[in-house]
């Protein structure tokens, strides 16, 4: 029978019920499992960013001991397996499609960046892999490489299909309305930003473990991936061309994601691939410098902005003109990023009546750049909070209030944007006042005196942010490029003795789905948590699903749940009425019991449960026996999470090292299931953007090599480098999914890099300084202190 | 190859092995206990922690050879019979973990530095805790958990 009590339903800050096993070192990662039998595969990748491969001379490796087999792009091209798909992409501007190379597996004929793969060798240890590959010869004819993104569409061609480097030109808007509300402004506000490059690095490197049984002719692949049933489509049907249902892929636990494995990537193709031809297991685990150049990084734009305001400064229009680099290869959400996932935000929560926006997406000689936490919305988050805090400078207002006056007014919903978008739901204003109330902001000029007189600068920045989560709906989203479905499946299956699995599409990577999810549950049925088993990630056992990201899960994958439990419970209410003899209507369930309204009839839910599965006594004419419920659910719109973040730093002069003192944010993400797990995933993206704006930058070197290609040069947030965080939030709930919840899992990386570089600028401006770029690391910082002082002295 | 002998958790383990064997592929493959994580290769993120002679360890920087004679304790050999050590209980109560790959090089790191310094204030742990890293929690919850791990390992 179910244990427990409904205390720990929605709402609850209930501690994780996944974290026995992380803590006792119980968790099971794909680099934990070993199979008999197995062989290992070792990448020789290429040294230059851009080259033809004239010969490659494999004959010593083969001799060499312990190996095995070793492939290049001539086997798979011989094999007819192909490359990673994109999974969207849009028309341009002049109505033609989104130019699409291929992206063999190992490369065939060229290398496009430092890192690209070339040879697999594969050996019966790892070491000899690795001590073969070393005799492999590759003769290489070297092409210019293509690093610097402004000037990328006269680089060298890298693709035959892609011409200028282009891979897409895309608009949103209308540019008539947004150059004529530009035309006619009292102020315009010109700025230009670099989003940086950054590299995802979740602390578990890409792993994979393929194993082919003969017998049944089908695969298992182990790989760390966020969405194991599009791994499964995409290499089933697009790169191995088998039937999907020869293979199970297994994504067991995951150490952290971010975006990074989402994609399927070359090495877990070859590890299945070969894994047949070989009849033997193929495993591969990164090590991190792999991860570094082989992994697909995140942002990486520039974006020219103008921003047109009326007398009263009220913003009358904006354009944004945006590159975007999008590396050798285009990836599954590579073109979605830069385009749909970005340009519709460009209103933020603002009043803006005109907004246009071209966005051409560029190939270089550099890693693919695919969605990373916040993916699109961080950039233009970070272009649009910039361009505020530099129209209020402009125009002498406080940034707090220069944006209060241009929010979306909170009878104004719903809101359509100028950009396709239409916000349900939201109110910007008590976010805003409670995180300044949170920082005392009213304060701060008498703390940034206090720090002058000790030889500080400090300064403080505001980020005013919207995001859209959870993707949707997919016949939108299939008009506007998309070639995967956006909703998310659940099956709920009632045991016998009332305990219950619920198998999600979605999946967890640290995002607590094991007891948020319970929560739902248990608290939708009356059981306690305990009574509830969240399955997740196999796709031999669980419902298609699209897996997480995009802050989807709890929003698009939790409704999913929500609407196969609202089916359990009809059609228990059902045998519950029959059980009791009364009419269905008269039934009423609430707290795990089946009551007949007036009366003092009741029957638990285990009851229920029992006799559906024994049906001895049943409406037999009515239902099937059994209590099992499979929905997909499909959103009827994106969800607004919004608030504001406000930090402040304080720099020294003499190091120009930004300490970031404080920080303060009030979100409304909607309900909160497990306000705890909520506040954990703020903290989390808050750290990634402190890291964007303070500390990381993936730098690529003018011949495309790497520079930042370890821990050592690229530089991760530390525990002492980062404050304790405020964290606070309001509600407007969602008005179109069942839990009114919004998603929570990338604000912080959106909301703060912005927060960050505005307080730095205000730290600085009184010196004169007007502009920081990412990352506003000691030495930037300190010679724009130096230049400030020098130019104030002539 | 090099036989290495030593006390892995209590218990005394026995391998021929490379004598290049890392410490940690000693423990994950050569021993099969999977708790210790790789997080890189230069030896940065402190995936890797484990105590050696009650001493935090980078298992990643260290011979399996070097460690011969002594006494290892890794993630899984912290738990009391009656239940988790109360770092890891700490951790599980302050959400100081999220994806729980860096947590057991976290938790090893964490013991060590509270037992040298059993009172540590927040600065302290951030400085202390500078050679892990955690993408996922922005450090705020393990902070606090290693703040309440070592009131509970006062107690
Ligand atoms: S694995 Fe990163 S420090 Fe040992
Ligand atoms: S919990 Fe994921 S890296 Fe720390």
């Amino acid at each position: 029978m179910p244990e427990g009590s409904t205390k720990d339903g929605i709402g609850a800050s209930l501690r994780r019920k996944e974290d026995k096993r992380f803590l006792t070192g119980s968790g099971r990662y794909t680099d934990d499992i070993t199979r008999p039998g197995q062989l290992h595969v070792h990448f020789v990748r290429s040294v230059h960013a851009h080259a033809n491969i004239k010969a490659i001379r494999t004959d010593a490796a083969e001799a060499a001991e312990g190996v095995v087999a070793i492939y290049t792009g001539e086997h798979v091209a011989a094999d007819g397996i192909g490359g990673p798909i994109c999974g969207w992409v849009v028309t341009n501007r002049d109505g033609s499609p989104t130019n699409e190379p291929p992206h063999p597996i190992l490369a065939n004929g060229t290398v496009r960046y430092v890192g690209d793969h070339v040879v697999a060798v594969i050996a019966e240890t790892l070491e000899q892999a690795m001590n073969a590959a070393e005799l492999v010869e590759i003769d290489y004819e070297v092409l210019a490489p293509v690093v610097d993104l402004a000037n990328a569409a006269s680089g060298a061609q890298l693709h035959e299909n892609v011409p200028n480097n282009m891979y897409f030109d895309f608009e949103l808007g209308d540019e008539a309305a947004a150059t004529a509300a530009l035309d006619s402004a009292a102020t315009v506000v010109e700025l230009e930003v670099r989003n940086n490059r950054l590299i995802p690095n979740a602390m578990e490197p890409r792993a994979a473990l393929a194993e082919y049984d003969h017998i049944d002719d089908a695969y298992t692949l182990f790989t760390t991936s966020q969405n194991p049933h599009l791994t499964r489509l995409v290499i089933g049907a697009f790169m191995l061309n088998i039937p999907e249902s020869k293979l199970r892929v297994v994504a067991p636990d995951v150490g952290g994601g971010f975006g990074s494995k989402i994609y399927v990537y070359p090495e877990e193709a070859v590890c299945t691939w070969a894994s047949k031809k070989l009849r033997r297991p193929i495993r591969w685990t990164a090590d991190r410098s792999e991860s570094f150049l082989a992994d697909a990084h995140g942002r990486d734009h520039i974006n020219k902005i103008r921003m047109g305001l009326d007398k009263d400064n009220r913003i009358t229009g904006l354009r944004v003109d945006t590159l975007a680099n999008l590396g050798a290869y285009l990836g599954a959400f590579s073109v979605v990023t830069p385009t749909i996932l970005h340009a519709p935000l460009l209103s933020g929560c603002y009043k803006i009546p005109a907004i246009y926006t071209n966005v051409k997406g560029m190939a270089t000689t550099t890693a693919r750049v695919d969605a990373y936490r916040g993916a699109g919305r961080p950039e233009a988050t970070y272009l649009l909070e910039r361009v505020m805090d530099t129209a209020a400078r402009q125009v002498g207002m406080d940034p707090a209030e220069f944006r209060r006056m241009n929010f979306i007014p909170k009878d104004a919903f719903p809101y359509q944007t100028p950009v396709a978008l239409q916000y349900d739901i939201g109110d910007y204003e008590p976010p805003l006042d409670k995180a300044m109330e949170m920082i005392d902001y009213k304060g701060f000029e008498a703390r940034r005196a206090e720090a002058a007189g000790r030889g500080k600068y400090r300064g403080i920045g505001l980020s005013s942010y919207i995001e859209a989560c959870g993707i949707a709906p997919s016949a939108v989203a299939g008009a506007l490029g998309a070639r995967v479905g956006l909703y998310e499946s659940a099956t709920v299956r009632v045991d016998p003795t009332g305990t219950v699995n619920v198998f999600t599409g979605a999946h967890s990577h640290g995002q607590g789905h094991d007891t948020t999810f319970a929560q739902i549950v248990a608290d939708k049925l009356g059981i306690g948590v305990g009574s509830v088993e969240i399955i997740h990630g196999d796709s031999d056992r669980i419902p298609f699903g699209m897996g997480t990201y995009g802050s989807r899960s709890l929003a698009v994958g939790g409704a999913a749940i929500v609407k196969a439990v609202d089916k359990i419970v009809d059609k228990a209410k059902i045998i519950a009425a029959h059980l009791m003899e009364a009419a269905d209507a008269d039934v009423v369930f609430a707290d795990g019991k089946f009551t007949v309204a007036g009366t003092d009839n009741e029957k638990g839910f285990g009851e229920i449960a029992l006799a559906a599965y024994v049906p001895h006594n049943y409406p037999h004419d009515r239902l099937e026996p059994g209590l099992e419920e499979t929905a997909f659910y499909d959103p009827l719109n994106f969800t607004y999470p919004s608030g504001t973040h406000i930090a402040e730093v304080e720099i020294d002069p003499s190091t120009g090292v930004v300490d970031l003192v404080d920080w303060a944010c009030c979100d409304d993400f909607g309900n909160l299931i497990n306000p705890m797990i909520v506040e954990g995933q703020v903290h989390g993206g808050i750290a990634q953007g402190v890291g964007q704006a303070l500390l990381e930058n993936a730098h690529y070197d003018e011949t495309g090599q790497l520079i930042t290609a370890s821990y050592m040069d690229y530089c991760m947030p530390r525990a002492d480098d980062l404050p304790n965080f405020k964290v606070d939030y309001t509600v407007t709930a969602c008005t179109h999914n069942d839990l009114g919840v919004k998603g929570c899992g990338e604000a912080g990386a959106i909301a703060s890099p912005p927060a960050l570089i505005n307080a730095v600028i205000d730290a600085l401006a009184p010196l004169g300084v007007t502009d920081m770029s990412m990352p506003a690391s000691p030495e930037k910082v300190w010679r724009a202190i130096q230049s400030a002082q020098a130019e104030a002295a002539e | 190859m090099t036989t290495v002998s030593f006390s892995l958790n209590g218990k005394q383990v026995s391998a021929d092995v490379p004598d290049n064997t890392l410490l940690v592929n000693f423990i994950r493959e050569t021993m099969s206990m999977t708790g210790t994580h790789v997080g890189c290769d230069t030896s940065q993120c402190g995936a890797c922690v484990v105590h050696v002679e009650c001493e935090s360890v980078k298992s990643c920087t260290m011979l399996a050879a070097a460690a011969e004679g002594t006494s290892v304790t890794t993630i899984e050999g912290i738990a009391h019979d009656d239940g988790l050590h109360p770092m890891q209980q700490a951790f599980h109560e302050n959400h100081g973990l999220q994806c729980g790959f860096c947590t057991p090089g976290m938790v090893m790191a964490a013991i060590e530095l509270v037992k040298e310094n059993p009172d540590p204030s927040e600065t302290e742990i951030r400085e202390g805790l500078e050679g892990n890293i955690c993408r996922c929690t922005g450090y705020h919850n393990i902070v606090k958990s290693v703040q309440a791990g070592a009131r509970m390992m006062g107690e």
